[in-house]
């Protein structure tokens, strides 16, 4: 049966991207579509395959089949003939079209908050010194941390690391960014200032893919959420009934009703 | 018998200069091959890290005076004929450069791989990862056991003076040969050698110091 190509094309579409790890599949047959402007978050249980897929989409791992598009181009292989890896500086460039913040921050060390920022425009925008400088300014500034552009990492706080670490990925003018599990690390009480940030963000129209526990976060937030169990999607839908009181996915509500007497 | 140790100090000077001469080509060659090799190890394909692995333990496995002796009298057996003084660089460059490939190993190995993920995630290619985040953060851990390697360069030179290369120390010996002042020459080069490797270990320590900004 013909599919109608959707009204929007999709700015990432995962179109059947499996993967294993040796005999372990953790990846299977997944498809995921994401528009311009569109947040949607991927929640699951851990061992599911959520950080794994975010991985892919950037390709800091490669996957055994399917593909993974953003813009139309395939992301980690060429489109030409057979199935072969991108070149080095080829996968570069791709990477620079998304935005990834971390988990654990993974700021460099070495270098202040605004050089943190600036490495990226300078050495792969080929922006001019005093014009990285402006740009990484600004953003600290939009996540509140203009005073802090000739700190250390090692002289912030974790959730000033993490504003950091969003700062450095939005400066670059991804066209999507991936936010993996990006409050985990972080003492509850500093969480709030983070996701602050990702809200702001997501009011300005970026694209975001995030895998995250912050349920209350995700209903607010997020246009559409995406469940995940066993490496697969295993249910899709806006917030309202993907967390909604009517669940007739048995795995998502037992995952539901676990996570919520773990976190009430 | 001062006399005669002044006499002899153009001389020594010489075989001073040899000595450096000879440290400074092993180390700057290791320097190179090593760092190179040891990429290779941390980054490489299979195969180019067996290589290097191979590589690395057989050298180590081996006393340097063997290697030295190897090299000089071993291979022209299959055809490289080396004068001493080549034969000498050469031998002390590969037992250096094992020890290099293991420094950066260490060196580069303690960089969490995060660091690598987020260099990667902005779009920057290998070298740059390597110039801009990985060696920076790699360089404090490379120092110290770099440095106490040239220290050691600088000592194990005087081997070179067992193939009759005029050295520090084969000066030293054909002077005592010459005068049986055997002490005070001794004294002499040991407070030489000394001098020039408690340079380095200040040297060494300050640079540590410059870069024990970086926290992790």
């Amino acid at each position: 049966m013909p599919i109608a190509p959707p009204a929007t094309p999709a700015l990432l579409d995962v179109s059947e991207v499996s993967k294993s790890f040796g005999s372990v599949a953790v990846l299977r047959s997944v498809s995921l579509q994401v528009t311009r402007g569109e947040v949607v978050t991927v929640i699951g249980p851990s061992g599911s395959g959520k950080t794994t897929l975010l991985r892919c989409v950037n390709f800091l791992e490669s996957y055994d089949s399917g593909s993974i598009r953003i813009d139309g181009r395939e992301v980690g292989f060429r489109e030409t003939g057979t199935r072969q890896r991108r070149s080095e500086r080829d996968l570069a460039k791709m990477r620079a079209e998304t935005g990834m913040v971390f988990q654990s921050f993974n700021l460099f060390p070495h270098l202040t908050a605004a050089g943190n920022i600036m490495l990226g425009l300078r050495k792969v925008r080929g922006k001019s010194s005093t014009e990285a400088r402006a740009i990484a300014e600004h953003w600290l500034g939009r996540v509140g941390l203009a005073h802090k552009a000739d700190s250390l990492p090692a002289e912030l706080s974790g959730g000033q690391q993490q504003r950091v670490g969003i700062a450095r990925a939005v400066a670059m003018e991804p066209k999507i960014l991936l936010l993996d599990e990006i409050t985990s690390a972080l003492d509850p009480e500093l969480v709030g200032e983070v996701l602050e940030v990702v809200r702001s963000l997501a009011e300005d129209g970026m694209t975001m893919v995030m895998v995250t526990h912050e349920m209350a976060f995700a209903r607010d937030a997020s246009s559409r959420i995406i469940f995940m169990a066993d490496g697969g999607v295993s249910a899709a839908g806006p917030p309202a009934e993907i967390l909604g009181a009517e669940i007739e996915n048995e795995r998502l509500r037992s995952f539901l009703a676990r996570f919520r007497a773990s976190h009430f | 018998m001062l006399g005669q140790i002044a006499y002899a100090l153009p001389f020594l000077a010489q075989g001073f200069a040899v000595t450096l001469w000879v440290s400074l080509l092993v180390v700057l060659l290791s320097l190179v091959a090593g760092v190179m090799m040891g990429v290779g190890l941390v980054y490489g394909p299979a195969p180019l890290r067996w290589a290097v692995r191979i590589f690395s333990d057989t050298i180590r496995g081996i006393p340097i005076l063997v290697l030295i002796f190897f090299v000089y009298y071993g291979l022209p057996a299959v055809g490289l004929h080396l004068e001493s003084f080549w034969a000498a660089v050469l031998a002390l460059t590969l037992f250096k450069t094992a020890q290099v490939i293991e420094y950066l190993r260490g060196a580069v190995g303690s960089i969490p791989k995060g660091q690598s993920e987020a260099a990667m995630a902005i779009g920057l290619t290998f070298r740059q990862r390597l110039a801009y985040v990985i060696f920076p953060q790699a360089f404090r851990r490379f120092l110290p056991p770099w440095i106490n390697g040239v220290t050691d360069a600088v000592k194990g030179s005087a081997l070179v003076s067992l193939l009759g290369i005029t050295d520090l120390m084969h000066a030293i010996n054909q002077v005592i040969g010459r005068t049986y002042e055997a002490m005070p020459l001794y004294i002499l080069g040991a407070v030489i050698y000394f001098a020039v490797n408690y340079a380095l270990s200040l040297a060494s320590r300050r640079l540590e110091r410059r870069f024990s900004f970086i926290r992790e």
